[in-house]
């Protein structure tokens, strides 16, 4: 049934958060806790650290998320059709063939632009 | 009985952390509450037999949609150096809108004649739904492999602009 | 047949409690404890050998030591996200262990979409990892957050395919399903499905961030990456969350291409955890054996290679199964 499958789910994350949180609560309350200033410094290789924490803005992180999230949806559609391909004959595999054809081309088109280039 | 008061639990896990993205002034934390409002929504898709539906939201929405948020953010505070700050200078009048839209949806669902379905939902499987697509809504299939090349096209103009 | 719906979160919580535990016990401190050995003789020497019989409570004092450790929050850290990410890392893990047969009838919810909720389990992965690496404020943990978070979601498109490859063969996303559609040593789809096998092998490496594809985390180049600035047991947590992504891995590799439980002779779920640790000991293996790849050649392998590798897999089998 298919609420009781996913309670199961969610009682197993509730579980997994409250055992996780446990050996963080036993360190709350058996180490010690002497924070001063060298010690929460933002670490770097032992040197004081320069500058802001922050890192060169490369469009390329994002390049790559957008790239990640069609060919993500795109996979959400092979899911159905791997199990129900079978029974339904030739097309079903040649409607396919051409749902992957033009992401083909997309995936085509987003490497000759260099999108996914990390350089 | 069980099933209200899932609903009730899965509501919560959805909308509190929903008011949190809203009102949080620290974008981050704003948009790591999206993950719990999407969870809550893939509860609710499973009290309604849409099993696959929500196993897509959670790779789709909390596992791809979420993490490109936080790249955005990430890149926008980190290459700047700039805090971003969520503002809270148009409150007032958004609360406003927001309650006159609440107002309304209330009035109409209210006063909808909902038709009720007889006997039990229908299953919305991966099997019923791969069938869908490949069988009636074809045409629409492959339209939406278009609709995701020109978005992937689109967007890799925009972003390659920016250089 | 009515559900007893307090007994079954009773029983829920109860297996969430095994589970975790085997986890923590089996995957995290026994498998940090064979990597320690594995490592040690590939490199010809001992690895830990003093404490306990053969070294084997090694990670138990390990633990124990951890357990003790002052937990430093760097300043100017958002100290909720900090906090929240290794929670988000550790729970990940474990879901995916939900749909995993240990044995006919020895798992803990054999639901409809199986394999479908693995990969969108190991997906949430990310978001913990992402946290981790931006809460601590931390220039070199930025870079490694989203080092990581990129590979990652890079290697989920060719896990994604193999995965579908196998659900063509088996017909089915339930992965009891796919145990029951491979019939004896040769319907075993590594032989069927070779190439699905050899990209979710490369896959999963890549999704737990282990060599040759750990430069994220890479001792030489980012101190620790994400996890710089956690110390203690939240350092412990993020390892345990990866540890049991790996072996869920290898329980998943096991169960979709190996047979899952079955074989003559031994109990189903002997034969079940003989396979995991056989794919784990081959992950460790490749681990001491080859050079960790430089970050555009992983990001080039998985969509210039694996990714349309993957695509042409499954039109060949689709042609295959359908003409």
């Amino acid at each position: 049934m298919l609420l009781l499958d996913w309670l199961y789910v969610g009682v197993f994350a509730v579980v997994g958060l409250l055992m996780a949180a446990l050996p963080l609560a036993v360190v709350w309350a058996l180490a010690p806790r002497m924070p001063y200033p060298q010690k929460t410094l933002t670490y770097e290789s032992g040197v004081v650290p320069f500058g802001q924490a922050w890192a060169q803005f490369h469009v390329r992180y994002y390049l790559f998320g957008l790239v990640f999230v069609i060919f993500d949806v795109e996979v959400i559609y092979l899911y159905p059709w791997a199990i129900v391909f079978q029974e339904l004959g030739k097309f079903a595999f040649v409607e396919m063939l051409i749902f992957l054809t033009i992401l083909l081309v997309g995936l085509a088109y987003a490497w000759r632009k260099g999108a996914l280039e990390w350089m | 009985m069980g099933e209200l008061a899932a609903f009730i639990v899965l509501a919560l896990v959805t909308l509190v952390p929903a008011v949190v993205v809203v009102t949080s002034s620290n974008i981050v934390r704003a948009a790591l509450a999206l993950v719990p409002t999407f969870l809550g929504v893939t509860g609710l898709y499973i009290l309604l037999q849409a099993e696959f539906v929500a196993g897509i939201q959670v790779l789709i929405y909390a596992g791809a949609i979420t993490v490109l948020i936080l790249f955005v953010i990430m890149l926008t505070e980190g290459g700047t150096g700039v805090r971003v700050r969520q503002a809270h200078e148009q409150q007032p009048l958004g609360l406003l809108a927001a309650a006159v839209l609440a107002g309304l949806l209330l009035w109409v669902l209210g006063t909808t004649a909902w038709p009720r379905p007889d006997g039990a939902l229908p299953q919305y499987t991966a099997r019923h739904i791969g069938t869908t697509f490949l069988t009636s809504a074809v045409l629409v299939f492959e339209v939406t492999s278009l609709v995701l090349l020109v978005s992937l096209v689109g967007a890799i103009i925009i972003a390659k602009r920016e250089r | 047949m009515t559900v007893q719906w307090p007994l079954e979160v009773a029983r829920a919580a109860g297996l969430a409690v095994v589970v975790f535990t085997f986890l923590a016990v089996v995957a995290a401190m026994l498998g940090v404890l064979l990597e320690r050995k594995i490592s040690g003789w590939i490199q010809s020497r001992l690895g830990p050998k003093h404490v306990g019989p053969q070294g084997l409570l090694q990670t138990v004092a390990d633990t124990i030591k951890l357990l003790q450790k002052e937990h430093i929050t760097p300043r100017a850290a958002d100290v909720v996200v900090f906090n929240t990410a290794p929670l988000i890392v550790a729970v990940a893990g474990l879901l995916d262990w939900i749909v995993i047969p240990f044995g006919p009838g020895l798992i803990v919810r054999d639901l409809n979409i199986g394999v479908l909720f693995f990969a969108a389990m190991a997906s949430l992965t990310v978001i913990g990892i992402l946290a981790g690496g931006f809460a601590s404020n931390n220039k070199y943990a930025l870079l490694g957050g989203l080092r990581s978070a990129s590979q990652m979601i890079s290697y989920e498109l060719p896990m994604g395919m193999a995965l579908i490859a196998v659900a063509m063969e088996a017909g089915t996303l339930s992965t009891v399903g796919i145990v029951e559609a491979q019939q004896g040593w040769l319907g075993a789809f590594a032989i069927r499905q070779f190439p699905a096998f050899v990209i979710f092998l490369v896959a999963a490496t890549a999704e737990v961030n282990r060599v040759p594809f750990d430069l994220p985390e890479a001792e030489s180049e980012l101190v620790a990456g994400y996890f710089s600035e956690y110390t203690g047991m939240r350092f412990a947590l993020f390892q345990l969350g990866e540890y049991a992504e790996m072996f869920a891995m290898a329980a998943l590799a096991t169960t979709l291409f190996l047979g899952g439980w079955k074989g003559p002779l031994l109990p189903p779920v002997v034969w079940f955890l003989v396979k995991m640790y056989a794919v784990v000991f081959f992950l460790m293996w490749m681990r001491w054996t080859y050079p960790r790849l430089r970050l555009d050649q992983l990001l080039n392998l998985s969509w210039k290679l694996l990714l349309p590798a993957g695509l042409l897999w499954i039109l060949i089998t689709g042609y295959r199964i359908s003409f």
